[in-house]
């Protein structure tokens, strides 16, 4: 053996993000990614679902049939799960957190459809928590006057001492890096597992992966997702404050 | 069996994975430290089990970053070869 096989990257073991369509932008040689073809397929089914869903809700009836109940289902679960977290300021954000509930979910889960996760993607879980990094800027410059802002960001010395004030900055800054690197090694992690399992075991690799499909896809997609929601909804809601009506 | 430089550096990046991936040790003591005090807590106060269950949650995810990056790390190390 010559080289070590986990090295080697052969073609047996594949978890890699292959490049399909190169494009030409400013000079710069820009490649669509396996990434966004997993994401467009992600989104097309969410779109087949909203569009179905919504022609369901739009003839509504007393008595529900399967596909209503499942659609109230989710969106009474998702409705109270904002509710306890956010209280009061549920109805702004119900809609995004439940948006990018259900896209990070599909995702994550879109390993048992013989995709590669699209979440498995730095570029796109950054994405996601750039926008939740946005969003609390945005709510703590709405909601509190400079001099809080200021206060906060100084916090355990009095305002007039900013000695601390750098380490504060640190630590909101890396609010986006720890949020997108937590979901995309959890994600990652599994996928490299699984490909490891095909890979290597490819003769003997036949019925028992279904379990570990469970854990990695079903269970740890699921638990990450509702942390991802969580924690956005979290901060969400320190930077809104609670004082004010 | 000749060894040459870059053959010495993945040997060492192999071995500096593992090393990296012991950040595992400390995330399994804080999970199982929150595992079980929300379990105790659980069985002092069976009602608020759902609120209990979502904190527990958050806290272990919070705690999972570090082994997370210990784990980022290696997988660079073993696969992008960053040094060489």
């Amino acid at each position: 053996m010559s080289q070590a096989i986990l090295l080697s990257g052969e073609a047996e073991i594949d978890f890699m993000i292959h490049g399909i369509i190169p494009v030409e932008i400013f000079g710069q040689k820009v490649w669509i990614t396996t990434s966004h073809a997993c994401i467009l397929i992600v989104m097309g089914l969410m779109l087949v679902f909203a569009i179905a869903a919504n022609r369901k809700i739009k003839h509504a009836s007393e008595r529900p049939d399967a596909f209503q109940n499942v659609i109230e289902l989710i969106v009474e679960k998702l409705d109270g799960m904002v509710a306890g977290e956010m209280g009061k300021w549920a109805p702004k954000f119900v809609n995004y957190i439940s948006t990018i509930f259900m896209f990070i979910l599909l995702s994550n889960i879109s390993g048992l459809l013989g995709l590669r996760p699209p979440t498995a993607d730095y570029g796109t879980t950054f994405a996601l928590a750039l926008i939740t990094f946005f969003m609390i800027r945005y709510n703590q410059i709405r909601h509190n006057s400079a001099k809080e802002i200021w206060t906060d960001l100084c916090s355990p010395l009095p305002p007039w001492l900013p000695i601390w004030m750098p380490i504060n900055v640190i630590s909101e800054i890396a609010v986006p890096i720890s949020l997108s690197l937590r979901l995309f090694a959890n994600v990652l992690s599994g996928t490299v597992i699984m490909a490891l399992v095909y890979g290597l075991l490819n003769k003997f690799a036949l019925i028992w992966p279904a379990a570990l499909h469970v854990y990695f896809d079903l269970f740890s997609g699921g638990i990450q997702t509702y942390v991802f929601c969580m924690l956005t909804m979290t901060y969400v809601t320190q930077a809104c404050g609670s004082e004010e009506g | 069996m000749d060894i040459n430089g870059q053959d010495l550096i993945r040997a060492c990046s192999a071995i500096g994975a593992g090393i990296a991936v012991i950040s595992g040790i400390g995330t399994g003591i804080g999970q199982g430290n929150a595992a079980g005090y929300g379990a105790s807590a659980v069985g002092r106060n069976p009602g608020a089990r759902g609120q209990i269950m979502s904190t527990m949650l958050l806290g272990q995810a919070v705690a999972e970053t570090t082994g997370l990056y210990g784990l980022v790390v290696a997988l660079l190390l073993l696969f992008v070869h960053p040094l060489g």
